[in-house]
């Protein structure tokens, strides 16, 4: 019979409908409505039956009622004058004894978006708001929150707001959550005025309400209690120990939000604190728990251990079997496992992630085969000791031919080749033997770069090469340039005793055809040059920290900021996470924990013994010495990024030759080495940061540069973020240190079409934990062609990685457009500090004390300032003299200097006043930085 | 919140469609036909945004049930209220089908006024919802003011889950204590990972309004209460019985912040059936089967398996319901099979031998052997040996879950904990049960 419902042909039922509706027999007239809902579900238009419709209403039929209600929800809009005629139903239902069914009419009203019908909603609703009846009261709550959707200003008008507010204190634990609920939507559009108001008092009503009320309830309160920054972390743990109980809850979304609170507010707990151990080991099990949930469940759970694995590995770094992939799991379950797995990948768990991975490498799944094998080769690259396994389980996986496993290891053991050079060549004879079935540019791309970074070791790499070189204007660009540079790469090596001049040749027209189309050339050379580090996939620090605040919603599944997702106004604010406040100081200042991105308090002086000092500022494993020589895997992964930034500056400088571009940049000298070890493989820090590496001015001819005369040493500004690669948006810029303070000078150029605005920048986490002190104040929209200045101050209190090199720094801007990254060099002697000058005694027995492997010689050469001139100089940028002793016509100077993280670096400079070459020797408990210190001295003395 | 909520058979027609945000338009329901129901490939996620709008699917049968929003849901929220519609559904009108969709769709049209208001959900539990919400809907009519107001306290009500003023003449409850033990083995017979989730099941039929107290054999109870000056070989001989409870979860009943600072599980019970908790168990897991797999390749066109499964509890005990899954090639063209116990098939349909035992004791072995003939083929890609799995239930909690007392009392009605009876059963199934060969 409903399936005769269903099937009405609209045409011919409208008119016998109408006779029906006006039938006077009851159950005719509810038939006949039912089949009018009905067609509505499957989308046919009913709205001629207006009045017929309405006309039912009014009834003491419930369920007649209600779906004459669920029929004005849907057409009202279309028919507003004829709306007006169920008003008085309304406001009568409104009146009725029935609680049941004043709430249904108050809550029915909200939806029907009619101006006309909005007025006389007001009075009804201020009464059911104040009901006896608590059903009637949460009915209303989320009335209030319906109609400020259809129209904000007549809430305000009418007061509602206020009325909402005093529902927080209501006696039943629903007409809370709901009141939580509807002030928390319509706070969202309203950013500014604190709706909510929360406080320790209003947060304990809720914190009682949270025990009490249903499960959707508790989701709403938890929600909201997201939203607060407690005072101190006294608050914060104490809130914290009343939302752990519902880690326990059978809901996951419970248990998830209630994990977005301890995830958030934790962050301001010191991680001494015996509770904060405590509260990292209650997170664990729930975690695990969400996973035996339904997979739709399990999915957002996942998405959501994802960043919390990012964010503190810590707390599920036991926990890696639960990860393992299932064979029935559904494919989106799977893949996420994998990401998770590999993110837990670490010496103690290897051998069994491997097996696993190996075994996944042969499932049906073909995304899932490729990630599998993917993460092969992640692990080579995340633990070393790994690598020989991995490689070894890679050639395995190889040998089943299976195309596409072939294709994807070959991509991966390209990437290790670059982490550890020199160390699996043996394996490229089976590699090479695969080239014919290789038909993926990014395996294609990553064969050609083996063939050419291990030529020498290849007896036919020429043919091969040229192999590749037949299909050459079907490539995609990333095949091309890994052609293009590698067919150079390879002249150079072969440069003296290859005689191939066919080869040599088509080298040199492609060189051409690059250098009559500069902007081509460029973005084919810089088009791929991964960054090899040991995560890979990062989600970019303040990003991870917004997410964090997300925990649970959509923004955490798409791991987007809702920004990216959502429309209009709501959810576009940025939430952050609170900063540490101690207890004792923060009394007077409630909001100073929201004010992340302001001068946050510096922590204790407290210089820690040299070992930890060293441990934790440089992130270094300490045993083995020659692990830090930074500059030699540099040089030979870079290759690449060599050839590029030689072409990038000769393309430039429109020097006409091949050859000499040839023999010149990739021979070896100084200033190309330079150039290597510099920008460390970030395509935009191609253009040449003169703020490192002592030749490149020259290179560049940037001898022009304005140096400060009083004051610290300013590095002209650079481009490091050219306009094509970010959509239009050109940057420049440079560091000064200026009055005690660090500051990122920026140029930014609109070369875009079209207005920038919503300028935003963050850092990655760096060596010394540079971050900016304040938002980068863009405040009018960057027209076409326009230019602004800014001045970024910046401070030392952000996280701390190291980085290769030390002083590279990974900058993350946003605008209305997109968000771009591109890393820069600051000239280390940015972090060297007013109060740096050591007294005698205390210097002579410090450098005395450091041993003298630390000590780091270094000649300046063709230096002619005497030693006056020079110490003025210095001092300048907080070089201190602390004295000076002449010998046998040589002058010597000892000087110190403080870093912005308490290391401290001793100098001795020996002029001599017959050879104009300057001695330098320097000694540091953190050799790490003296080759930095160093190249800082030359750039410093010579501006 | 929750835009808009659509239900739709296998073919995409939609069966109820309720819109709760002015956002969301009919648009939507076609959307997520075209570009989700009708898609050529397989689901990738149960999250799907088309152009800004967010909709999340789970499938139940052949029915497809999608929430959809605009904006920056709760996620999880979301997911689980789906579940519970489909839950309040069951509870009404039985299995999800097409059928009683569009049977119960003025049912459904109101529940989903109830249970969703403005795309909040509200009280969702099926004890409450009954009391107002029929099949024949007519209930509302002839009802009391205390009635009414009885109806409005309990939705809205601290225990929102039990209405007042049951009565039963015999005060009985039943409590299943429902084990799945997943296993993934590595051919060799090592345990790549193990763990038991289990649920307690409670059936209660309980006058009043009880205050129950449930205890079990969990560690860190059993040691607080040892060390608390139980006699000192009691406390060992309970500790070894003991089990390590990974993690657990509980029914809204359950008063968490007193579990948390006591561990105790203190509840008011739902009447009727209701899941009281699920927990998580990975140490000292009895697993009650092992299996042993043997496959040889002979040539390119044969296949030798060899399968051994060994029982591993008490010889007393029956394990039921066994079942071998052992899968084959795809290019299988012929199989024969040898078993020593049940019946053993070759199902070409789903690729696999089926190995069929009814009852096993503990501590018994059964074998199984068979020849898989195979076509030659082209394809270069190697089969990938899909894991064996196993299906059984056995009469114990594979955890070693014992449950060790549950208290009713009931202050106001004049009967005690002795007068209630009490039933508790013990069922293991196999969950994931799977062995690499």
């Amino acid at each position: 019979e409903t399936n005769k419902l269903y099937c009405t042909s609209v045409k011919c039922c409208i008119f016998e409908l109408k006779a029906e509706l006006n039938s006077d027999k009851k159950e005719k007239k509810k038939e006949a409505v039912k089949k009018v809902i009905a067609s509505m579900t499957v989308g046919k238009d009913v709205s001629a039956l207006f009045p017929d419709v309405v006309n039912c209403m009014q009834t003491d039929n419930l369920e007649l009622k209600k779906l004459v209600y669920l029929y004005l929800m849907n057409y009202a809009k279309s028919q507003p004058d004829m709306a007006i005629m169920a008003v008085n139903t309304f406001v009568k239902d409104c009146e009725d004894p029935n609680p049941l069914i004043r709430a249904l009419a108050v809550r029915t009203m909200g939806c029907i978006r009619v101006d006309k019908i909005t007025e006389y909603l007001c009075e009804p609703l201020r009464k059911c708001l104040k009901d006896e009846d608590p059903y009637v009261r949460k009915t209303a709550a989320v009335c209030v929150a319906k109609l400020h959707d259809i129209n904000a200003q007549l809430v305000e008008d009418q007061g509602f707001l206020d009325t909402l507010k005093d529902l927080i204190s209501d006696s039943n634990p629903m007409v809370v959550a709901n009141a939580v609920a509807a002030l928390s939507e319509i706070s969202e559009s309203h950013p500014n005025c604190n709706l909510l108001d929360l406080n320790p008092q209003s947060i304990n009503k809720l914190l009682t309400a949270l025990n009490e009320c249903t499960e959707w309830g508790q989701i709403f309160i938890l929600d909201c209690l997201a939203n607060y920054t407690p005072r101190d972390d006294r608050e914060s743990q104490s809130i914290c120990e009343r939302v752990t109980p519902r880690l326990s809850h059978a809901n996951s979304a419970v248990v998830l939000s209630a994990v977005k609170v301890l995830m958030k507010f934790m962050e301001m707990l010191p991680k001494d604190l015996d509770y904060y151990g405590t509260l990292l080991k209650k997170l664990a099990p729930p975690l695990v728990t969400l996973l035996s949930a339904e997979p739709e469940l399990q999915y957002v759970a996942l998405r959501n251990i994802n960043l919390i694995v990012q964010k503190r590995p810590e707390i599920l770094k036991h926990e890696m079997k639960v990860f393992f992939v299932k064979y029935n799991d559904p494919i989106y379950v799977k893949l996420e496992k994998l990401d998770i797995m590999i993110r837990l990948a670490s010496q103690a768990n290897i051998a069994q992630v491997l097996a696993e991975l190996k075994e996944y490498a042969t499932e049906v799944d073909v995304d899932f085969v490729r990630k599998a094998v993917r993460a092969i080769g992640r692990c080579a690259i995340k633990v070393e000791q790994s690598a020989e396994r991995c490689v070894s389980t890679l050639l395995d996986l190889i040998q089943t031919k299976v195309n596409y496993v072939v294709q994807e290891a070959i991509v991966v053991i390209k990437d290790i080749f670059r982490k550890y050079p020199n160390k699996y060549e043996s394996v490229i004879a089976t590699l090479c033997e695969n080239l014919d079935s290789l038909d993926e540019p990014e395996a294609r791309a990553a064969m050609i770069w083996i063939v050419g970074e291990y030529a020498e070791r290849i007896d036919n790499a020429d043919e091969l090469l040229e192999s590749f070189l037949e299909g050459f204007h079907d490539e995609s660009t990333q095949v091309t340039t890994q052609q293009n540079t590698q067919v150079l790469h390879k002249h150079t090596q072969n440069t003296p005793d290859s005689d191939n001049p066919d080869l040599r040749d088509r080298g040199y027209i492609y060189w051409r055809l690059l250098s009559t189309d500069p902007v081509a050339a460029k973005e084919v050379v810089l088009a791929e040059k991964p960054l090899i580090s040991e995560e890979t996939d990062l989600i970019e620090p303040t990003l991870l920290e917004e997410l964090i605040c997300h925990i649970g919603s959509l923004a955490s599944v798409y791991h987007k900021p809702p920004n990216a997702f959502v429309e209009g106004s709501r959810g576009v604010q940025h939430k952050r996470l609170p900063a540490r406040t101690a207890s004792g100081e923060s009394a007077e200042s409630p909001d100073a924990g929201q004010s992340v991105g302001g001068v946050s308090d510096a922590p204790p002086a407290v210089i820690p013994s040299q070992g930890d000092l060293l441990g934790d500022l440089l992130n270094l494993d300490l045993a083995p010495p020659s692990a830090s020589v930074p500059v030699v895997p540099a040089s030979m992964q870079m290759g690449v990024d060599l050839l590029g930034g030689g072409l990038d500056s000769l393309v430039g400088l429109h020097r006409p030759s091949g050859s000499q571009y040839l023999s010149g940049d990739i021979g070896g000298s100084p200033i190309a080495v330079g150039l290597a070890g510099g920008t460390g493989g970030m395509p935009a820090g191609l253009g040449g940061t003169p703020a490192m590496g002592g030749g490149l001015g020259d290179l560049f001819d940037l001898g022009g540069g304005v140096g400060m005369a009083t004051g610290s040493y300013v590095p002209p500004k650079a481009v490091w973020l050219p306009a094509m690669k970010a959509k239009g948006l050109e940057i420049s810029g440079t560091f000064a240190r200026r009055g005690g303070g660090i500051h990122m000078d920026l140029s930014l150029t609109n070369n875009a079409m079209s207005i920038m605005t919503d300028f935003a920048i963050q850092f990655n986490r760096n060596s010394f934990g540079l971050a900016p002190a304040g938002p980068l104040q863009v405040l009018t929209p960057l027209a076409q062609n326009q230019t602004i200045d800014v001045s970024l101050p910046l401070n030392t209190n952000g996280p701390i990685m190291k980085m290769e090199p030390l002083n590279n720094l990974q900058v993350a801007v946003k605008n209305n457009i997109d968000v771009f990254y591109f890393s820069c060099q600051y000239p280390i002697s940015l972090l060297f500090v007013e109060d740096g000058k050591m007294d005698r005694q205390v210097f002579l027995a410090t450098w005395k004390d450091i041993p003298s492997e630390n000590e780091t010689q270094y000649q300046i050469k063709d230096f002619h300032l005497n030693s006056d001139a020079a110490s003025t100089k210095l001092q300048g940028s907080n070089v201190f003299t602390v004295a000076k002793r002449t010998v046998d016509a040589q002058d010597l100077l000892y000087q110190s200097i403080k870093l912005t993280n308490g290391i401290w670096a001793l100098a001795e400079l020996r002029i001599q006043s017959i050879t104009p070459n300057y001695m330098l020797a320097l000694k540091c408990r953190a050799p790490e930085v003296s080759q930095y210190i160093c190249q800082c001295y030359e750039l410093l003395l010579r501006n | 919140m929750i835009g808009g909520l659509f239900i739709y058979n296998h073919k995409g027609e939609v069966l109820i469609s309720r819109v709760y945000r002015d956002d969301i338009g009919r648009n939507a329901v076609d959307a997520f036909r075209v570009n989700v129901i009708h898609a050529r490939q397989q689901v990738r996620s149960p999250v799907t945004n088309i152009a800004r709008t967010s909709f999340f699917h789970v499938k139940r049968s052949n029915i497809w049930l999608a929430a959809v929003t605009k904006q920056n849901v709760n996620a999880a929220m979301v997911f689980e209220f789906l579940y519970k519609m489909c839950d309040v559904m069951t509870a009404y009108f039985g299995k999800i089908s097409e059928e009683n969709i569009k049977n119960n769709f003025v049912l459904i049209y109101e529940l989903l006024d109830e249970i969703l208001d403005f795309g909040y959900p509200q009280n969702s539990e099926t004890g409450a919802l009954k009391t107002f919400i029929t099949q024949q809907g007519i209930k509302s009519q002839p009802q009391t003011k205390e009635e009414q107001s009885q109806i409005t306290s309990q939705v809205t009500g601290q225990i929102g889950w039990r209405r007042e003023g049951i009565k039963y003449r015999r005060n009985e409850l039943f409590l299943d204590v429902l084990e799945s033990v997943n296993l993934l083995m590595s051919p060799q017979g090592q345990v790549l990972s193990a763990h038991v989730s289990g649920r307690v099941v409670m059936k209660s039929y309980l006058s009043g309004m009880p205050e129950c107290k449930f205890g079990m054999n969990d560690k860190i109870v059993i040691d607080k209460q040892g060390k608390a000056g139980a006699s000192d070989e009691a406390g060992k001989s309970s500790g070894k019985q003991s089990i390590a409870i990974d993690d657990c979860t509980f029914h809204q009943c359950v008063r968490l912040s007193k579990f948390d600072s006591e561990r105790s599980i203190s509840f008011i019970p739902p009447d009727g059936e209701y899941e009281l908790m699920r927990y998580r168990t990975t140490k000292d897991i009895i697993l009650p089967f092992r299996v042993i797999p043997l496959v040889r390749e002979v040539g390119r066109t044969k296949l030798e398996v060899k399968v051994v499964i060994k029982s591993n509890f008490k010889p007393s005990l029956l394990a039921q319901k066994i079942e071998v899954r052992i899968p084959t090639p795809l290019n299988t063209s012929g199989v024969q099979v040898i078993c020593m116990k049940g019946k053993a098939k070759y199902k070409a349909s789903e690729n696999a031998i089926v190995w069929k035992i009814k009852r096993m004791a503990g501590m018994k072995e059964s074998q199984i052997s068979a020849e898989i003939e195979l076509l030659p083929t082209n394809d270069k890609k190697k089969w990938a040996r899909p894991p064996i799995s196993m299906n059984f239930e056995v009469p114990f909690a594979p955890s070693g879950l014992k449950v060790r007392y549950l208290k009713v009392f009931e202050s106001k009605l004049n009967y005690s904990d002795h007068d209630v009876i009490k039933w508790v059963r013990y069922i293991g199934r196999s969950g994931i049960y799977e062995t690499r060969c």
